[in-house]
């Protein structure tokens, strides 16, 4: 009885408590921070909607100084435009460039330090344009030809904020890329678990997994270079970029994601399964598509859909061969303009808090939206009921 | 004596440079029931699967000697191995039915040679699972997936598919090695019933299994083949020293 006592009590060693409780700060903390990212996305977008009475406050804050762009505009030129660093943002305190011919001789050092601190980091929006409404990034604006058209444009003097042909364009080039991508990567996985040797295997995998791993500028970059050229003589095509270039170049990332899922979820297939196939004399071909396949089927669909998940997000490569037009056809050779190529290219230049710029993060919580349905549905809908169906639940 | 079925000639296989059957010889009669004993890793799945050549697909193989069935050499070049893997039914250690239903469990052997008609289907089917002796248990949940059967189920619905390519052999590796009692006197039943019209090759490690089964018995044993004879003969006066010490459980 004694002995028991002495053994039953727990023994706390610091440092398993320690281990324990950081892995657990650690965990929680990725998910706070996930969580704050959304968060954030999310609160953004809000500026789109209401931009004038928030705007206010900031207003305030930046004295926008009334010289600067008809000094621009003018065109009065100083002794050393040239030689002085280019400022962001322009209209700024720029008490020290506005100099005079006569002041030339006069020769100003500037601290880049103490330029800095008087740099705001963020341009405010001059909050003179009108809130859209959340029916304005979806409904036809503008007519051409008399029919409705929908119009990206947000650098206008009418400014056009439709991001239908921006989800359509993702969408479109997706599409083309999976469609291309997904029955080769199948075929690729199914080869080297049912057909290829072993050597040949062990060299098959590690490479495309090392494909899997190059930049995607670099792809973008062979696309643009190598094969835009050879597809618009081989397609006669009008356009040099368009979707169906953008497609094959996102097919290239695609493939190795969805061939080592493929490739895993047949690996992971019990091999009695093939052998009583083959014991019955099915031909290995036939093993391969009717035991093989079926049985790994819930981790193809989710290859399948993570796969376009990646394409869908994809911005490097849209951006680069896509031709970014925001147009909406049925035309495959017609050129496209993805929500995170929109992102990409308008971010870094827009605004700060203006409409534009809610816009742009509107654009990503539809892209964090359409992507988080498409796991969700794979996971909780078809996953499930394929792994039911297969396991016998 | 009956007449010859498989006749292995001088077998030897090996994985690599592991031998995994050493000169192997004898004949297996027909319509008799073959028992391999031996310990683990002694070579019996090996010499199981060298009959319908399940292991052509390791790289590493390399087989020498003959094996004969019905006088043909299995192994010539001109073998068509998906008839061969036709005619040799094998049922696993494991039972191991497909993810699907029972129905096309059993209906995969035909419609992978051929046969869509769906009456002539459920024909064969219908007969294999009587044949395999659970077409009471089942008939009514046909086309429920075979995966939620209890094990011996499984094992039988397993057996029933490898009848309906027609085999003329039954290779069973351990086939009740991971069933209860109970289940595993279904087989052996089925087993002796089978017996009439195919030739059967069982692996075993149960001896009173080899004994309750088997007409011929034969001991393996680091690759060797040590002692082939009558199952009663070996049970009760086998002439070498190392079966009695298996069969008497002194090692293995």
């Amino acid at each position: 009885m004694k002995n028991i006592r002495k053994i039953l009590p727990k023994k706390i060693s610091i440092f398993e408590f320690f281990v324990e409780n950081s892995i657990k700060a650690i965990a929680l903390l990725s998910l706070a921070f996930i969580l704050g990212i959304f968060y954030f996305v999310f609160q953004e977008s809000y500026w789109a909607f209401k931009p004038e009475k928030n705007k206010l406050k900031y207003q305030n804050i930046q004295k926008p100084l009334k010289h600067t762009d008809e000094i621009y505009s003018n065109g009065e030129i100083y002794f050393d435009d040239e030689l002085r660093p280019e400022k962001y943002p322009p209209d700024t305190n720029r008490s020290n460039l506005l100099l005079n011919r006569s002041d030339s001789v006069k020769i100003n050092i500037i601290n880049p330090i103490d330029e800095g601190k008087k740099i705001s980091l963020h341009r405010y929006s001059s909050g003179n344009e009108k809130a859209i409404s959340f029916w304005d990034l979806i409904k036809a604006n503008d007519i051409i030809e008399g029919e409705p058209a929908y119009i990206w444009q947000p650098i206008s003097v009418e400014p056009k904020y439709n991001i239908l042909s921006l989800i359509f364009g993702s969408f479109k080039v997706s599409l083309i890329g999976i469609i291309i991508a997904f029955p080769i990567s199948v075929l690729a996985a199914l080869f080297t678990i049912a057909f290829a040797p072993k050597w040949l295997r062990e060299i098959i995998k590690p490479v495309v997994e090392i494909l899997a791993g190059l930049p995607t500028v670099v792809i973008g970059f062979f696309c643009l270079t190598v094969l835009s050229g050879y597809f618009e003589e081989l397609f006669n095509t009008q356009l040099r970029l368009n979707a169906f270039l953008g497609g094959i170049g996102l097919s290239i990332v695609i493939v190795p994601i969805v061939y080592t899922l493929v490739e895993d979820a047949l690996y992971i297939v019990p091999k009695h399964l093939s052998e009583a196939s083959l014991a019955l004399g099915a031909n290995r071909w036939q093993t391969a598509y009717k035991v093989l396949l079926p049985a790994a089927l819930p981790g193809v669909f989710a290859a399948l859909l993570m796969g376009f998940g990646r394409a869908f997000g994809e911005t490097m490569i849209a951006l680069m061969i896509t031709g970014n037009a925001a147009v909406i056809t049925a035309n495959i050779f017609d050129s496209v303009r993805t929500m995170a190529a929109t992102i990409g290219s308008e971010m870094a230049e827009v605004e700060y808090r203006s409409i534009h710029y809610g816009v742009l993060f509107i654009i990503g919580s539809v892209l964090f939206i359409i992507t988080f349905s498409i796991n969700a549905i794979a996971e909780f809908i078809f996953r499930k009921k394929l792994l039911n169906k297969y396991r016998g639940y | 004596m009956k007449e010859v079925k498989i006749k292995i000639e001088s077998l030897s296989v090996s994985y690599g440079n592991k031998p995994a059957l050493k000169d192997v010889s004898l004949n297996i009669s027909k319509n008799q029931v073959t028992a391999l004993i031996g310990p683990s890793g002694c070579g019996k799945t090996t010499f199981l699967k060298t009959i319908n050549r399940l292991n052509d697909f390791n790289d590493s193989i390399k087989i020498s000697g003959k094996v004969l069935i019905d006088g043909v050499d299995i192994y010539s070049k001109n073998t068509n191995v998906t008839e061969l893997r036709k005619k040799t039914g094998m049922i696993f250690q494991k039972s191991n039915p497909f993810p699907k239903s029972i129905f096309d469990n059993v209906a995969y052997g035909p419609r992978v040679n051929g046969i869509t008609n769906k009456d002539e289907l459920y024909e064969i089917v219908k007969n294999c699972l009587i044949k395999a002796a659970i077409w009471e248990e089942v008939e009514n949940n046909l086309y429920d997936s075979a995966l939620k059967l209890s094990g011996g189920q499984q094992q039988r619905v397993c057996i029933a598919r490898a009848l309906a390519v027609n085999p003329e052999i039954l290779l069973m590796d351990e086939p009740a090695s991971a069933l209860d009692p109970l289940s595993t006197a279904r087989i052996e039943e089925l087993i002796l019933e089978l017996k009439k019209n195919y030739t059967i090759i069982i692996v075993t490690h149960n001896m009173q299994q080899a004994a309750r089964v088997s007409d011929m018995t034969a001991f393996f044993y680091m690759g060797e083949l040590i002692e082939y004879d009558k199952t009663r003969k070996i049970f009760t006066n086998p002439s070498k020293r190392q079966t009695e010490d298996y069969i008497t459980g002194r090692y293995g």
